[in-house]
């Protein structure tokens, strides 16, 4: 084969595109990325591992200030903002040499710079013309460049990018992404937060744990709307007592920028009411990236912002495949991953199943962290289905008030009928390592009798687990 | 990359088999359509062919091994320039299961649906690479993978878990192939090699009702499980009704040794000679070739009328079980051809020789225990046939012929009809049509 002839090449290195391409490599496929920025993609670089170091030293900061409860004496503490951003991007970087070893391993190549399909099978890669934060990055070692690459099968994984609301259109200095957000020149006295889904709490409860007065501004009624209703309320109770101020219902209509602040304009239920504030995070959804990489031309499907596949990847176009954010919600690394590789064992004839979205489950890393899988209790009753629902709080839980985390639940949601766990929903601390149990449940479709009869170890958080099962069937031992 | 050889389905029932023997050796260079082992099965002994070119590199299962479960790798092939320790490399994912030509080559044949095709079928999801497993049967000590929440809704609904196939890891069975079973599916009727079906007490309370140590416990084999399976599902679910006709046969006797006389020799020996249940066989289809309403297989979706008949000969195999080969278009098979094609297939059936596509399928069967004097008898139909014919002794028997008595020579033979696809009338006319083919025997070398 060519050097410019691949099995496979994939349109992106974040999480869907290079475990697509481990996957692809593990399979026998010569396999190249493309990429123009950073290999790991927002996820390593820009999301979610950046933004949980930053959460990290948030939450140790927390515990600093409750120092007493523990018996201990923390007296003077305090954070330095750039050392906390210097650990954060330190360990960015390190991600992404990881992805780099990961690809001279499986003998990956790596191709610098933009893509553009040219026609199915083939590929037009131009130099980077800029990066996130100005100039263009330079690509690895002994990465190929700018050229026309051929592939039978050609992967787009070009993920998302921030959504850009109309008079809320980010400026780099006082309106944030969360590329700014994560990487601030100064601690902002004051934020305020538009969009309360996760990008949007995990930033309000980062500077609002640091000190800054934060107000989150959210357009449903509910905060963290795709979470189940009991837990978003839950949740904004917490966030009260911390003393973030959040509006729902409620629309930001204008922003007037200061040299030092900005005052927005925000209609709540017909009343305007007023919020200034140093910085404003735009946290309002991501979009794919559907633009410029030629899908128009080779005649590829989309349909509001992201490429229409059928479950395997598989584009309209022969050949081509999208997989990832660009592919459509949820946009989440691990949905990203999975459809990486299952795209990849389906061109090599593998047996696969098709993604099933009720099955990804969701992490929100806010203090306290959210955690869940399958079907909200509205959804579950708005299809249809008799529910038993369970529920249990961490304040019957030894390990939660050990740790001196009372404060969570654990709410699962069966089928009345055949005992399938519809959904789980969770919030306390370290629910977000919590869940998978409850996926893997799913997943193995277990009913309520095989979780009964599961053995969870004592003394853990995981036990709210089980007693949440329980309880939806009567049974509840600890409450 | 080294290439696991999975133990092979050599047809859609198979679940297990004994690895009987192995022709190459570790080390030895392997040519695709190779034969690298013989297999045995519950009703055959077959040749497994090499899909690959290779070096056979570690044999996992040993010859005498008993049971081997589908799919299971037996041996690694290694491709040029590999050796042992890529062993543990071998990647799971990349199973070739080794061939089995004769069971491939058969699939084509439209006009034989079976049973077990219909079930064989997978879900349906993308591309499916791997061979779907078989069902598991049930009851018969073989475990139906499930996920508990597909078995509940099967329970639910009362749907046989063991007559559908799952999609899930394995062949596990999950909640979507439940739901899109077709309710009440499951009724052992679906199941094909599926459902050893409803034991009539437990194990245990039946050998509570024997002394222990008056008896011993012969551990079933393949064959005999499938026959207790099929001829149990097919009493339960095919309505059988049966009808006997006493046919006059010396005509026939007459035919046959006046045929066998012209037989053209090779070292002094015939080489073909027609028996009296060659001339049955002919008579038997000739006759459903003239009423093809009963020539024909009872599906759900409608009535399956084949174009040939296929006739399955009931071969006694020695040491205990049977297996039906089939003579195919015997409508149209000349009695020489057909007598050599059927002494041939009945040999290599009692030496388990024979390949899947020669007992698979089937319009009808001819069951005939006349060589051990049997008077009358009925037999079990084996769907997908809707008929067969249990063929009795040829006797003298004193006959009645206008107001005198008479010794004739004569036979009974019983027809076993699916209701479902055979009514009373059409039997009774069908034995009529036989019984002019087999005492004017002349139409049978027309």
């Amino acid at each position: 084969m060519a050097d410019n002839t691949f099995d496979i090449i994939i349109i992106g290195g974040g999480p869907g595109g290079y475990v697509a391409a481990i996957r692809a490599a593990q399979l026998g496929f010569k396999t190249a990325v493309v990429e123009r920025e950073h290999l790991g993609g927002i996820c390593s670089n820009w999301g979610c591992i950046p933004t949980k170091a930053l959460l990290r030293s948030a939450e140790i900061f927390t515990y600093f200030g409750h120092a007493k409860d523990y018996g201990l004496m923390a007296e003077k503490f305090g954070f330095d903002i750039a050392a906390i951003i210097k650990r954060s991007r330190g360990i960015a970087g390190q991600m992404n040499s990881g992805v780099q070893f990961l690809f001279k391993k499986n003998k990956i190549t790596t191709i610098w710079g933009d893509a553009k399909i040219t026609k199915p099978g083939e590929i037009a890669v131009t130099a980077p013309t800029k990066g996130v934060l100005g100039p263009p990055v330079e690509g690895p070692k002994g990465a190929l460049g700018a050229g026309t690459y051929k592939a039978a099968h050609i992967i787009v994984a070009t993920g998302a990018r921030p959504r850009v609301l109309p008079g809320l259109e980010p400026d780099k200095k006082q309106v944030w992404t969360y590329f700014e957000a994560m990487n601030p020149d100064k601690f902002p006295k004051s934020l305020l937060v538009v969009g309360s889904g996760a990008i949007g709490v995990e930033f309000a409860s980062f500077y609002r744990a640091l000190g800054a007065e934060v107000t989150i501004v959210e357009l449903l009624p509910q905060i963290l709307p795709v979470e189940d209703a009991e837990i978003a309320a839950f949740a904004r109770k917490q966030f009260e007592k911390q003393g973030i101020k959040i509006i729902t219902g409620a629309k930001v209509t204008k922003l007037d920028k200061k040299a030092d602040s900005v005052t927005a304009t925000i209609d709540v239920g017909g009343k305007a009411e007023m919020i200034t504030a140093e910085k404003v995070i735009s946290a309002v959804g991501v979009v794919g990236n559907i633009e410029n990489i030629g899908l128009e031309a080779a005649g590829v499907k989309t349909d509001k912002g992201i490429v229409v596949t059928d479950g395997y990847g598989r584009t309209n176009v022969k050949g081509i495949y999208a997989i990832g954010d660009v592919a459509g919600p949820p946009m989440l690394a691990h949905k990203a991953e999975h459809e990486g590789v299952t795209t990849v064992e389906m061109i090599k004839g593998l047996k696969v199943h098709a993604l099933d979205k009720a099955k990804v489950p969701g992490c929100t890393y806010c203090n306290p962290q959210i955690a869940s899988v399958g079907l909200t209790e509205t959804k579950a009753k708005e299809q249809g289905r008799q529910v038993k629902i369970g529920r249990f709080p961490f304040i019957g839980n030894g390990k939660a008030i050990a740790l001196g985390e009372p404060e969570g639940l654990c709410k699962t949601i069966f089928d009345a009928k055949t005992g399938e766990l519809l959904g789980a929903h969770l919030a306390g601390a370290e629910v977000t390592e919590l869940i998978q149990g409850f996926v893997v449940a799913m997943n193995c479709e277990t009913t309520e009798e095989e979780l009964m009869h599961t053995i969870f170890p004592h003394p853990t958080l995981s036990e709210t687990m089980k007693e949440s099962v329980l309880d939806a069937y009567g049974r509840v031992l600890n409450m | 990359m080294p290439i696991n050889i999975l133990m092979p389905a050599l047809s859609p029932t198979m679940e297990q088999g004994n690895l009987v023997k192995w022709l190459k050796k570790e080390g030895d260079k392997v040519k695709a359509g190779d034969v690298i082992a013989e297999i045995e099965t519950d009703k055959a002994t077959m040749e497994v062919e090499a899909v690959d070119e290779g070096t056979l590199g570690k044999i996992l299962v040993a010859e005498g091994t008993n049971d081997v479960a589908v799919n299971k790798p037996i041996a690694v092939l290694f491709e040029e320039g590999e050796d042992a320790s890529a062993v543990s490399a071998a990647p799971a994912e990349q199973p070739k299961t080794a061939a089995a030509p004769e069971a491939k080559k058969e699939e084509p044949k439209k006009e034989e649906p079976k049973v077990e095709a219909a079930k064989a079928e997978p879900a349906k999801p993308a591309p499916v690479a791997a061979p779907v497993p078989a069902p598991k049967a049930n009851g018969a000590g073989v475990k139906v993978f499930a996920s508990p929440l597909a078995r509940r809704i099967a329970k639910e609904r009362g749907v046989n878990l063991s007559a559908i196939a799952g999609s899930g890891p394995h062949g596990r069975i999950v909640k979507k192939d439940v739901e899109s079973a077709r309710p009440g599916a499951g009724a052992p009727a679906a199941a094909g090699g599926g459902a050893f079906g409803l034991p009539l007490m437990p194990d245990d309370q039946i050998r509570a009702l024997f002394e222990p140590g008056s008896y011993d416990v012969v551990p079933h084999d393949g064959m005999r499980r499938t026959i207790a399976t099929r001829m149990q599902q097919s009493m339960i679910v095919v309505p059988h009704f049966f009808l006997a006709v006493d046919f006059e046969v010396d005509a026939l006797l007459k035919l046959r040794e006046e045929m066998n006389s012209y037989a053209p020799k090779e070292d002094g020996k015939p080489v073909w000679r027609v028996s009296v249940n060659d001339l049955i066989v002919k008579a038997f289809a000739l006759t459903l070739k003239k009423h093809p309403n009963a020539n024909a297989s009872w599906t759900e979706g409608g009535m399956l009328r084949h174009h040939n008949v296929d006739i399955g000969i009931a071969v006694a195999i020695p040491g205990g079980g049977l297996i039906t080969p089939i003579l195919r278009n015997a409508q149209d098979k000349p009695l020489p051809e057909l007598a050599q094609e059927s002494s041939n297939l009945a040999k290599r059936a009692r030496d388990k020789k024979l390949k899947p596509h020669e007992y698979q399928g089937g319009t009808a069967a001819i069951s005939n225990l006349g060589m051990y004097g049997v008077k009358h008898f009925t037999a079990i139909v084996n769907p997908p046939h809707s008929t067969i014919l249990a063929v009795a002794a040829s006797e003298k028997r004193p006959v009645v012929v206008g107001d005198k008595i008479e010794i004739r020579t004569m036979m009974t033979a019983t027809l076993s009809c699916d209701h479902r696809v055979v009514d009373g009338a059409d039997a009774a006319n069908i034995m009529q049509t036989l019984k002019g083919f087999v005492e004017k025997p002349v139409g049978l070398v027309m």
